[in-house]
């Protein structure tokens, strides 16, 4: 019997008005894989994020999450995104909420659990990311790094059974960008299944399990990160990979 | 400098020492003292109740307006034609044919007291306006805001509830308020209808009197309560404005 994959993209389309942006996704995480995405900007890593988490709405294909599809027209939203955390790239933390509330929101009003049990469990996750002595603060009196590992811990709170992230560490100055890819690492070891879009090439080379490179709306190639990043086959990967170096990211 | 000339020409035009008289006229201006200023009290009640139910009805008009999905249409088209209309037609007009019209109409059960209609047709008209406020404060609010609450599996009505409403109204306080200024003068209009309020009372007095210091004194009533609210609204205009340079400063 072969293990039931936790996530699956099947042919997935998906366009802004003329523009396409998705064109033909096909890809599997197993149960605790973590795939990195990498591809020059525009070329549809965001996007696909943001369809698996139902935030776009997909055109074509389907999307399987955990055995479910998730892309069917009866399914609820709102109970498919409690599986699946998404942390963004501008953070996005409730500026009017301090951490802790930023943290319990989505378990009271998302999972309905008690106020109590939230907390509690939130100053849990806080602790063991090194933010238990912030969790009074507002967002604006943290810096990047912290306002990032918050937002990841926002995720974690739901206990999600997949994590998405997308470009976490970009909008970091690059002395914040160590704190957030180590809660990451620890996640990975953690056996949390994700799948993170990155610019980060060293970073998904330690880290990912497989990676893919995504050139206009289709995924070019895939691999382990030593093949990719070693010995890339497609023109276009190679290309990417040497601009990267180029700019000393790698 | 422009006050002193303002001053030296009105006191030396021709007609001054009879507009003098009977604009401020001291014995007039003593005995409406005694009057107007409980009259005027009707004009506060008339402004807090129909703030009290503005505030709500108005909130309740912007979150129509911005239900998404063509399943919400008709509610969304309501709240458009809602304010367009109550926008569009002179607040005095609107008094006119609530506070005349319906009591007319002589329907069983349906208040007939002008000061009842005057209240809604005030809150009929300021609710448009301030549903307008509302609606640029929830448009204000980044979608990213929205996209990271729903991301948590919130509804579309907890991610406003929790997340863009809080943020949306703190953001409009200033705005509102000045809709409130304007709705603290309007409350006279409802003095047409017959209701005894300050500027009906200063009618009355000058009538009796044959002299308009009694307006005189309404006028000086309206300010008196309306300078209050203008400080407070600056106030929390710099506050916030000191709020964001705070926030910069320390990132």
């Amino acid at each position: 019997m072969t293990k039931m994959p936790a996530l699956v993209l099947e042919n997935v389309y998906k366009s802004f008005g003329k523009h396409e942006v998705l064109k033909g996704i096909d890809l599997d995480l197993a149960a605790h894989e973590v795939v990195c995405l990498i591809g020059a900007s525009g070329s549809g890593k965001s996007t696909l994020l943001r369809c698996v988490n139902l935030l776009e709405q997909i055109d074509e294909g389907r999307v399987v999450l955990g055995g479910d599809e998730i892309t069917a027209p009866t399914v609820d939203v709102n109970r498919v995104r409690r599986r699946i955390g998404i942390v963004f790239q501008a953070f996005n933390l409730f500026p009017h909420m301090n951490v802790l509330r930023n943290v319990t929101l989505g378990p009271t009003q998302g999972l309905g659990k008690s106020r109590t049990e939230a907390e509690e469990e939130a100053l849990e996750l806080l602790g063991r990311f090194g933010l238990a002595d912030r969790a009074g603060d507002y967002p604006d009196r943290l810096s990047g790094g912290q306002q990032q590992r918050v937002a990841i811990v926002r995720a974690l709170a739901m206990q999600p059974e997949l994590m998405l992230l997308d470009e976490v560490t970009s909008a970091l100055d690059p002395e914040l960008v160590a704190e957030v890819l180590n809660v990451i690492r620890e996640l990975a070891e953690g056996g949390m299944t994700m799948l993170i879009a990155t610019h980060e090439m060293s970073f998904a080379r330690d880290i990912a399990g497989r990676v893919c490179f995504l050139d206009e709306g289709v995924i070019l190639e895939e691999g382990e990160p030593e093949q990719i990043f070693r010995a890339p086959r497609e023109p276009r990967t190679q290309q990417f990979l040497q601009r990267i170096v180029a700019a000393g990211r790698l | 400098m422009f006050a002193v000339v303002v001053v030296l020409v009105v006191s030396n035009a021709p007609g001054w020492p009879e507009v003098r008289r009977l604009f401020f006229n001291g014995a007039v201006f003593r005995d409406s003292l005694e009057v107007i200023p409980e009259a005027f009290l009707v004009n506060v009640k008339i402004f807090l109740i129909a703030e009290a139910l503005i505030l709500p009805f108005a909130l309740l008009i912007a979150i129509l307006r911005s239900l998404p999905g063509p399943v919400f249409f008709p509610l969304r088209a309501f709240a458009v034609v809602y304010a367009d209309l109550f926008r569009g037609i002179p607040t005095i007009l609107v008094i006119y044919l609530l506070g005349f019209g319906v009591p007319a109409l002589g329907l069983s059960g349906v208040p007939i007291d002008p000061l009842f209609w005057g209240v809604v047709a005030l809150v009929l008209v300021y609710s448009a306006y301030v549903s307008e406020v509302y609606r640029a404060g929830i448009e204000s609010v980044h979608p990213s805001q929205e996209a990271a609450a729903r991301s948590l599996g919130l509804s579309h009505w907890k991610a406003l509830r929790f997340v863009v409403l809080p943020q949306a109204v703190r953001r409009v306080i200033p705005p509102l308020l000045n809709d409130f200024i304007g709705l603290q003068k309007d409350t006279a209009l409802v003095g047409l209808l017959g209701v005894v309020e300050a500027f009906r009372q200063s009618t009355i007095e000058s009538s009796a009197t044959f002299n308009f210091t009694p307006y005189l004194v309404t006028a000086i009533l309206f300010v008196a309560l309306t300078i209050p609210l203008a400080r407070l609204t600056d106030w929390l205009v710099a506050r916030d404005r000191r709020r964001q340079l705070a926030a910069g400063a320390t990132p």
